[in-house]
């Protein structure tokens, strides 16, 4: 077992050296911007093709643009808890990077899922905003993922920002399942069925395919920003390494 | 352990009433809120319980930032970690004796303020009877974030950002069994066992956590 675990293992940890994954990185990115501009491509125009729906008119595209972005939000979000745990476990350097690269690129998905379904909701339900427990649950992992990018910011030393970062990322994690639950509760209590909801009809392939084909582009997209934002948070602990050497060379200098 | 605990409330005890901000807090929350709804009291006696409990969570994430920050300023939570006794422990004793320090005299102030929200006796206890199983979990919550802040200058503001979504259970299950002791149909029973479960689930993994973060952040 450990012979077929080993070669995994190790390669991952190969990355753990900052220029092995820059190299990396390098490779991969054109590629999958290339990939990405494509799966966005054939996916907007078989989105653009697909017929009206008989009830909602033309508003069923906006379905292309809002149900990828709250996919990603959540994967997002479970890539991060991943990668927390790759902190606080195998203090892997650069999962920290990652979870610092991805918290912003899950905050604006969950951001763009929030406003597409908003200006979806206004000739839907008449509404541009319901409390419905999904809604509500998704707002509260934008207020998450906000709350996430503060603390990051605000903690100066990036080893004690990690650690903190991360412990946050899992708490929320756990956390998250109840705060669905309690949401779903605190719903058919407050208003039982009084907004019609949009009973999800069984999807036909004529919608399902471009569905399919956005998301695949938009999890691309995620892949392509959070490799370049890896590359950026490197590149730029980079920079303060090299400040801060030169500030001691200076101050040194002038001592002497 | 049992020294600690002293120790903890003499020191917020006797700081200056320290343990008396969050109920000062709670009553300024709870008497400006009929400036802004209007003094009708019907419908204050609606949102009362909600009222009540928004101003609990509020004034209990108040004190929280200097749970760790003040022994840790002054070097004693070094002291603390590095003692005999698992540093789980002593976080869970911090936070008992914050809860005792704040939480509890924000329970037993709640029946006065209850009565100017004019609401009646059944809703009143339910108020009080959630906020007394309610509240140690919002401190549970919150001895995480304290955690995590506790070496930066502003953690207070921080703090609050990064623990209110995460009490957002606590509330709702508080709120809806109040409402089911008013309102006939609606179920206490069910919301209340499910509030202390979520205090008993957050007093295990709460100190926990806090005290892992506290090891490797300040060691």
């Amino acid at each position: 077992m450990s012979d077929a675990a080993a070669p995994s293992a190790s390669r991952l940890w190969d990355l753990a050296n900052p220029t092995r994954f820059l190299n990396l990185a390098a490779r991969l990115i054109p590629i999958l911007a290339v990939a990405t501009i494509a799966a966005f491509a054939a996916g907007l125009y078989m989105g653009l093709r697909a017929p009206e729906d008989y009830q909602q008119g033309s508003t069923v595209l906006i379905m292309f643009i809002h149900v990828p972005a709250a996919w990603l939000a959540m994967m997002c979000y479970s890539l991060m808890a991943v990668s927390a745990l790759g902190t606080l476990v195998w203090r892997h350097p650069l999962a920290d990077v990652s979870v610092r690269a991805a918290a912003p690129l899950g905050a604006a998905f969950t951001f763009l899922a929030l406003v597409t379904g908003s200006l979806w909701g206004k000739p839907m339900w008449g509404t541009w905003w319901v409390w419905d427990a999904r809604l509500t649950s998704v707002l509260v992992l934008l207020i998450i993922y906000l709350g996430i990018i503060a603390l990051a910011r605000a903690i100066e030393e990036p080893s004690t920002a990690a650690r903190s970062v991360a412990v946050v990322t899992l708490v929320g994690f756990i956390n998250i399942p109840i705060i669905k639950f309690s949401v779903d509760w605190w719903n058919t209590l407050h208003q039982p069925a009084s907004v019609s909801r949009l009973a999800p009809p069984a999807m036909d392939a004529v919608f399902l395919y471009p569905l399919l084909v956005m998301s695949a582009a938009y999890t691309l997209f995620f892949f392509t920003c959070h490799l370049m934002a890896m590359r950026n948070e490197i590149l730029r602990r980079r920079v303060r390494t090299m400040r801060i050497q030169a500030a001691a060379g200076g101050s040194a200098a002038d001592v002497r | 352990m049992r020294a600690l605990l002293t120790r903890e409330l003499r020191l917020a005890l006797r700081t200056g009433g320290g343990a008396f901000y969050g109920v000062l807090f709670f009553l300024a929350v709870v008497s400006i809120t009929p400036f802004a709804v209007g003094p009708d009291l019907k419908l204050l006696s609606t949102i009362g319980p909600a009222i009540l409990w928004i101003s609990i969570l509020l004034a209990n994430l108040l004190g929280l930032d200097r749970l760790f920050q003040a022994d840790s300023e002054d070097g004693s939570l070094d002291l603390l970690l590095l003692g005999p006794h698992p540093a789980t422990a002593v976080v869970l004793v911090k936070c008992i004796a914050h809860w005792l320090t704040t939480g509890l005299p924000l329970v037993i102030a709640t029946p006065v303020f209850g009565l100017l929200m004019n609401m009646q006796a059944p809703a009143i206890a339910a108020v009080m009877a959630t906020a007394l199983v309610g509240s140690p979990a919002i401190t549970f919550i919150g001895a995480v974030g304290a955690a995590v802040t506790v070496s930066l200058p502003r953690g207070g503001l921080l703090l609050a950002i990064v623990v209110l979504p995460l009490v957002i259970p606590v509330l709702i299950f508080a709120v809806s069994a109040t409402h089911g002791a008013v309102a006939d149909p609606a179920p206490f029973t069910a919301p209340f066992l499910l509030l202390c479960a979520l205090s008993l689930f957050f007093a295990v993994l709460g100190p926990l956590i806090a005290a892992w973060t506290l090891r490797h952040s300040t060691g």
